[in-house]
């Protein structure tokens, strides 16, 4: 539901990082904020519980500069993984624009992806959205850990879990080091600003 | 999904959060959507508040106590207001996409303040009109 005021020539967005619990949702803003920080002019708003994981959601602002004479701020949020906070998950959900689902790739992980993305296709459609329409980019994170003998899924398992009928752009990612964090955030960016000028014309 | 306010009401939104809110002494008002985005905002020249993510607070902050009222049974509260020592924040909802989030000190009470936000609330319902939000 982004929000275009012509009188300041501002579009807002709102991007959710979405996935199950500790896949990386967190550590994708965090490296954002590092790398733009210049860019960036506030802090990184967190809501944590005392064992570092997220309870509400993370929030990140993020202006891109101008399109068609328009200043867009991209705002990006995370939502706790954990399945037991569904109810705030939905909550975040609220009036999104983007989707990036962060799938872990660690081999134990497997069915915790699918579960996840299903939550999301069931708390997309009590707002009445379908996750077939909704710009989407699905990351697979964590992939580096291959090199420290850590059994992880092939992209090809990854693939078909997740992105058999999404069909939608796949990115295997280190949001740990950075690897393809900034291409994922490329990617939603543009598949979203080209749906909302789409739905404005 | 998205939407947009022209520029005659946002003009009209905005003169009515300055007279009838910053004029009498409010810090800094702002209107927002539920997903989080700002509509309009206001504020007295002296206030430094990060307002982007005070209003994602405010939209998840809502949310999270309207699901609380659902639990227990109750449809809404109605007074949601948080106090402070020098500070305190009032929300205030407008049909039900929109919630107005008002900053004052402890110069005005917050009888007055309801007051006047629910003046201001029934201006600015006329000033946006039969809007469709998606």
């Amino acid at each position: 539901m982004a929000f275009v005021n012509p009188k300041k020539k501002e579009v807002q967005v709102k991007i959710v990082y979405y996935g199950p619990g500790r896949g990386g949702k967190t550590t994708n803003l965090e490296f954002i904020y590092d790398k733009f920080s210049s860019r960036i002019k506030t802090e990184m708003v967190t809501i944590k519980t005392h064992g570092d994981r997220t309870l509400f959601f993370d929030f990140l602002p993020f202006d891109i500069g101008k399109v068609n004479g328009y200043d867009v701020k991209i705002q990006l949020y995370t939502v706790p993984g954990q399945v037991k906070y569904n109810a705030t998950r939905r909550l975040v959900l609220r009036g999104v624009d983007g989707m990036v689902f962060v799938a872990d790739a660690m081999a134990v992980r497997r069915e915790k992806n699918i579960l996840s993305l299903k939550n999301l296709q069931e708390n997309l459609a009590n707002y009445k959205r379908s996750i077939f329409k909704i710009p989407m980019v699905l990351q697979y994170n964590k992939v580096d850990l291959a090199e420290q003998g850590i059994p992880i899924l092939p992209i090809e398992t990854l693939e078909q879990d997740l992105n058999s009928k999404l069909k939608t752009a796949s990115f295997p990612a280190s949001a740990l080091v950075g690897t393809n964090v900034v291409a994922t955030l490329k990617k939603i960016i543009s598949l979203t600003m080209a749906s909302i000028v789409k739905d404005l014309t | 999904m998205s939407y947009m306010l022209g520029q005659e009401q946002l003009d009209g939104i905005e003169n009515v959060l300055q007279r009838d809110l910053i004029d009498i002494g409010v810090g800094c008002v702002f209107l927002i959507d539920m997903a989080g985005n700002i509509i309009a905002n206001r504020d007295n020249g002296e206030s430094r508040h990060d307002v982007y993510s005070l209003a994602a607070l405010a939209a998840g902050n809502f949310g999270a106590v309207s699901a609380m009222a659902k639990i227990i049974g109750e449809g809404e509260f109605s007074l949601l207001f948080h106090k402070g020592k020098k500070e305190n924040i009032h929300f205030n909802k407008i049909i039900s996409e929109f919630l107005m989030i008002t900053i004052f000190s402890n110069d005005i009470s917050l009888g007055f303040l309801r007051l006047k936000v629910n003046e201001a609330v029934e201006k600015i319902k006329n000033a946006l009109g039969a809007i469709d939000v998606p």
